[in-house]
Parts: structure tokens; C-alpha cells; sequence
């Protein structure tokens, strides 16, 4: 014959306590008596067993409401117990176990380790809404890579992903590096047992399309200037990455002469209508397959100087 | 490098429900060796029960990552000091 067993003593709570007051008991004595803790100590082991199923039928409203409506008299709940399976047709309070033989389980905790007081009040099938496993946790966080040219990041754009079969519009923000990630929250695997969803981490690799070296928001060019322009001065034209830009070239130019062009490099990232620069360095080129006439020309400058 | 004894920390995590992220963080403290192959998480075989308690540890009791530091730390010093009672009382017995 099973023993009544008086779950508010195991918890060392007042009857009237309330959910968190359960809660406060149970996760103390579970940190006492927690198997990992206690290891090779059955009777902790024993004390463990007893708090959860104190805290199985305490903690759930309707297990507790049964509980404390009969008591003593427990053997007179099988009548309430048919009722509400007729009522309910998955019948008793289904679920999994934390601690039998499930994801990791205990050695020594199976099916059978509840009270025989416990099964013949809740039914064989009753124990574990797996109340530790049932703790809200973040779903997992996905990681994707996208391919972009240096070309589409010089301006912000949208793009349209497909992660886990849902289609996400992104925003990409103007001046992101190759190799930097972001984060779209909210967007990686699913939460469990209510927890928040994972997020999603994109890392961009950037190939770089266009004549510029980038470095962070800075450009950078090479750019040929021919022997007469860089003597005598002029004007050429250059790109730039938002379009050709008319630069007058001084006298006496000489190769390798850097020039800076203030704003007209890469946007800079999350910091609207702020720009690098654009460097550009002056190649010199010295005409080849020279004509009699242009050796003889070069030669009588040669000799003026 | 043979993979046979090493379990994807991903599919392990799968298994459990936990994040993947707990594998990382477990690393971070130093609480387990993770095998890094081409960037990703794997678990040797042998470390498996100790991932698995100190996931129960985390998971039911609220233990945060120094605490589990903590725990294990005197997990460890309680079994060594369990052993030595033995070995005294074992020595004890055979003075007897």
C-alpha cells in the first residue's frame, strides 16, 4: 500500500506558498542533493528523486490542485482522474522527464523512480514536464557568408536572403569591410520552450571590382600621367568612384607625386554622407618608339640644360 | 587528423538542445578542450560525461561559467580527498 507523502515537508514550505516560494525551495534543495554534486551518495540521490517529485506536483497548478484537494484521501482520486481523462484524451499531464534516461539522464533515475504514491495518484505516464529542460533557451545562431563587389557597398542597398527556407530583406549598410559581420537579430534557429530566437551573423566578402585599392574608408590609385602634361602642366580627368573629376596638373610634375582628393573615397560605415579620401599617385609614362625627329628634339633638350 | 573520436560539437548541441554558443563559452572558461577543424567545433569522444554534467549543472541548477569553474574545481579536490580516506581507512583495516 502506498505511503501519503507530504510534498509540502519535502519543499519545507507552507501550504500556502506560492509558485515562486516553490520555486525558491526546490532549486535550494536540488543544488543540496543535484546528483553531479553528490556523486556515489545514494542517499542524496534519494533526497534529489523526492524533491522533484515534490516540485513535479507542486509547481503545476493542476497536479497541485489535485494534490491538495485530496490529500490524505488520495485514493479516492481515481474517480477525479477518469473524469478528466475523459475530458482530456492525452490523459494525465504527458511530457518527458528531466532525469529519465532522456538527453543525458542520471544512472540510477528511470520511468519507475516515482513514488509508488505519486503513480497511483498522477499515473505512471504523469511524471515530468521536464522542468529543468523546460527552461526558455535561445534557439542557435546561424552564420552566412555573402558575396558582394566593392562596387555595391559604396552604396547602402537592400538584399534579399534565403536562410532556412524564409526569405529575409537586409539592409546593407554603405562602407562595410570584407571579413566584417553583422548581426540580424531574431534570425537564426528558433527558440525553445518560448526562449527569444537565435540571430543570424552575415560576414561579407568583399571582391573588389573597380580600379581603387581600399584601405578602411580610404582609396587608393595609380594613375598614368603622360612626360608633356607632367613638364608642362594641364588638365586630365579622373574616376573616381562616383563619377570622372577634372584635376589641373601643375608644371614640373614629378613621378610618384601623391595627390589627395578630400571626400571622394568609401563612404564611411553607419556615418551618413561622411567620405574618405581618394590618394592618387602620378605615374610619369616616358614615350617609347621615338621618331628621328622627337630623339633629335630630346637631344637638343638635353643639351639646353 | 582522425575525426572518429570526435563528435561535432553542432550535432551535440542538436542533441541536447543547447546552444552552440554553450560549447563556446565552456571553452572560453577553459572548462573543455574543443578540436577547432576548418572553424569548427568538435568534441573529443572522452570528453563527453564532463560536457554533459556541467551541462546539467548549468541548465538545472542556474550555475553560471564560474561557478562551474568553482564546482568542478572542488568536485575534483572532494573525490582526491575521498580516495585518501580509503586509502587510510584501507590502511587503518590492515593494522587492525
Amino acid at each position: 500500500m502506498a505511503q501519503f507523502i507530504d510534498y509540502y515537508k519535502v519543499l519545507g514550505i507552507d501550504k500556502n506558498a506560492g509558485e515562486k516560494e516553490v520555486k525558491k525551495a526546490y532549486r535550494k534543495l536540488a543544488r543540496q542533493y543535484h546528483p553531479d554534486l553528490n556523486p556515489d551518495d545514494k542517499e542524496a540521490q534519494r533526497k534529489f528523486q523526492q524533491v522533484n517529485e515534490a516540485y513535479e506536483v507542486l509547481s503545476d497548478p493542476e497536479k497541485r490542485k489535485k494534490y491538495d484537494k485530496y490529500g490524505k484521501d488520495w485514493q479516492h482520486a481515481e474517480a477525479f482522474e477518469q473524469a478528466e481523462q475523459q475530458r482530456q484524451q492525452q490523459g494525465g499531464f504527458g511530457g518527458q522527464r528531466a532525469y529519465s534516461g532522456g538527453r543525458s539522464g542520471f544512472e540510477g533515475f528511470s520511468e519507475g523512480e516515482f513514488s509508488e504514491f505519486f503513480e497511483s495518484m498522477f499515473g505512471r505516464q504523469a511524471g515530468g514536464r521536464s522542468r529543468y529542460r523546460r527552461a526558455a533557451f535561445r534557439g542557435q545562431d546561424y552564420e552566412a557568408s555573402l558575396q558582394l563587389r566593392l562596387s555595391e557597398v559604396y552604396k547602402t542597398h537592400k538584399r534579399t536572403l534565403t536562410v532556412d527556407g524564409k526569405n529575409i530583406r537586409i539592409t546593407i549598410p554603405a562602407g562595410v569591410e570584407h571579413g566584417q559581420t553583422i548581426k540580424i537579430k531574431g534570425y537564426g534557429g528558433a527558440g525553445v520552450n518560448g526562449g527569444p530566437n537565435g540571430d543570424l551573423y552575415i560576414t561579407f566578402q568583399i571582391e573588389n571590382d573597380t580600379a581603387f585599392r581600399r584601405d578602411g574608408q580610404h582609396l587608393y590609385k595609380t594613375i598614368d600621367l603622360d612626360l608633356y602634361t607632367a613638364v608642362l602642366g594641364g588638365e586630365i580627368t579622373v574616376d573616381t568612384m562616383d563619377g570622372k573629376v577634372k584635376l589641373h596638373v601643375p608644371p614640373e610634375t614629378q613621378n610618384g607625386t601623391k595627390v589627395k582628393l578630400k571626400g571622394k573615397g568609401f563612404p564611411v560605415y553607419k556615418k551618413k554622407g561622411q567620405h574618405g579620401d581618394l590618394f592618387l599617385t602620378y605615374e610619369v609614362k616616358i614615350p617609347t618608339q621615338l621618331s628621328d625627329k622627337e630623339k633629335s628634339l630630346f637631344k637638343e633638350l638635353a643639351q639646353a640644360r | 587528423m582522425d575525426r572518429s573520436n570526435l563528435i561535432p560539437a553542432a550535432k551535440f548541441c542538436s542533441h541536447h538542445q543547447v546552444e552552440v554558443t554553450f560549447i563556446r563559452r565552456l571553452q572560453e572558461y577553459e572548462l573543455v578542450q574543443v578540436v577547432l577543424i576548418e572553424e569548427e567545433p568538435y568534441l573529443p569522444q572522452e570528453e563527453l560525461p564532463e560536457v554533459e554534467k556541467l551541462m546539467r549543472l548549468h541548465y538545472d541548477l542556474n550555475i553560471n561559467m564560474e561557478g562551474l569553474d568553482a564546482v568542478r574545481h572542488l568536485l575534483r579536490r572532494t573525490e582526491a580527498l575521498q580516495r585518501e580516506v580509503q586509502s587510510l581507512r584501507n590502511q587503518l583495516d590492515a593494522l587492525r
